[in-house]
């Protein structure tokens, strides 16, 4: 395996052994490009997609057929519609998030842009059209009202459930989720139960701040959602999503952007709780990071710090710096907006910094060799 | 008739490394066009797709700054292409 990582400043590549134990560190890949997301095609995996652009220069997306040896720029990078004359229209600041499509639907990706927009390629990334059915939506200009975070309105946590390719989720911060059951055509809002306590009305129906959206692959009824308000877990075909995050330790909290699934076990999930107090620094709480580990659904979490640095240590963790590599024996890994990644080659059970003085991460993402 | 394109180091993985390039055009939009034709992709980096020039994208017509893509371009004017980025 091999763990992909988006920078602020360009793309890099950790290798480790076969124990996991000594990490071989490669690149830069396009040093300069803020670098926001690298994902391999499961069915492909051959077939790697770069979202990126540069401080001047617009977004676009870079192919890989070679496992990440060669990049391409695609020549159809998502952009919306030109608008009529004398109307204003959308442009895709940048490219955040990407999605493979369904595995009986080979070739098919899913893209989330800021300002919010939802693309999907039909030709494993290579054009891409806008999905109307979200874009277009009679809803979408109060969905999606285009004031979103400091970096944007961003859509991310594009999901495809593995028993229906018709079905989907997708996420917008600010936005909330929503839920399509076919193929993106129609869409819906799915926030009931979330907390969104900077809005005049608790019982809102969209303007949500999910962080991060998840679905258990082999349980894919089963969601859990890092929420700038907590943290949630949600069966389907139930709508109430239930914050688990209120199990936390209070001076913890249940704040934070990434949240990861054991990918074999349903009641498995790891957050890294951040401070969200005052001005909302975001850093680990009281400069001790530490991930927290339920395994049994979110009824109660238990804090995984070994090897984690005990005092001022104030690292952020982006929504797509965290991930498992799927092993039996999953590892976990996650990289700091201050350049560090640090791995876990069990579960969150003891944790080893494997690379340092990076750029500013904004992803890691785990490619099967 | 052909105009001189100056091209920032940014775009020049379009331009197989050339800072300069002549391409034919009367009015700026025709120039990136046939900018796009000769470098695909090249384009899109510089104006998005509700056909304005990106925040950090200067282009420079005979050495006044071009607003829009209807600014017309003679034979002897030069075109300079300025990737602008503060901070640090």
């Amino acid at each position: 395996m091999a763990l992909w990582i988006g920078t602020r400043k360009g793309a890099f590549v950790l290798r480790p052994d076969r124990q996991r134990r000594r990490w071989q560190l490669s690149g830069p890949q396009f040093l300069g490009h803020i670098v926001h997301h690298i994902v391999q095609d499961p069915r492909d995996p051959q077939t790697l997609l770069m979202a990126a652009r540069t401080g001047h220069l617009g977004p676009t997306v870079y192919r890989s057929t070679d496992r990440g040896r060669h990049w391409a720029e695609v020549p159809g990078p998502p952009a919306f519609p030109q608008a009529g004359d004398g109307k204003s229209g959308r442009a895709v600041d940048r490219v955040f998030w990407l999605t493979p499509g369904h595995p009986e639907q080979p070739g098919v990706w899913y893209a989330g842009t800021a300002p919010a927009g939802l693309f999907r390629s039909e030709d494993a990334g290579a054009h891409w059209a806008p999905v109307s059915g979200f874009n277009e939506h009679p809803m979408f200009s109060q969905w999606a009202p285009g004031r979103g975070t400091p970096d944007g309105e961003l859509l991310h946590s594009i999901l495809v459930d593995p028993r229906d390719a018709r079905h989907l989720y997708l996420a917008i911060s600010v936005g909330g989720v929503f839920e399509s059951t076919d193929a993106g055509a129609n869409w819906h809002p799915l926030n009931e139960g979330v907390a969104a306590d900077f809005l005049p009305d608790p019982n809102a129906p969209f303007g949500h701040d999910p962080h991060c959206v998840v679905l258990h692959p082999r349980q894919p009824d089963r969601l859990y959602q890092q929420n700038h308000c907590g943290i949630y877990r949600l069966d389907r075909p139930e709508r109430r999503w239930q914050r688990i995050g209120r199990a936390m330790p209070k001076r913890i909290g249940d704040v934070g952007f990434p949240i990861v699934v054991h990918p074999h076990e349903p009641e498995t999930a790891w957050v890294l709780p951040m401070d969200g107090s005052g001005v909302w620094p975001r850093t680990s709480i009281a400069g001790r990071p530490a991930i927290y580990e339920t395994r049994n659904g979110g009824r109660s979490w238990r804090r995984r710090d070994h090897g984690l640095p005990r005092a001022h240590a104030w690292l952020t963790v982006l929504r797509q710096g965290m991930c498992t590599d799927g092993a039996a024996r999953p590892g976990l890994y996650f990289g700091t907006t201050g350049g560090e990644i640090w791995a876990s080659s069990h579960a969150a059970e003891s944790w080893r910094c494997v690379a340092q003085h990076l750029p500013e991460i904004y992803s890691v993402t785990v490619a099967r060799h | 008739m052909a105009c001189s394109v100056h091209v920032a180091s940014p775009l020049r993985d379009y331009t197989r490394g050339a800072a300069v390039v002549r391409v034919e055009g009367a009015t700026l939009g025709q120039v990136l066009a046939e900018l796009e034709r000769c470098y695909p992709g090249m384009r899109f980096r510089m104006i998005d797709e509700q056909q304005r020039i990106r925040p950090h994208i200067r282009i420079f017509v005979a050495a006044r700054e071009a607003r829009d893509l209807a600014q017309p371009v003679a034979a002897q004017d030069s075109v300079h292409l300025i990737c602008a980025l503060s901070g640090g």
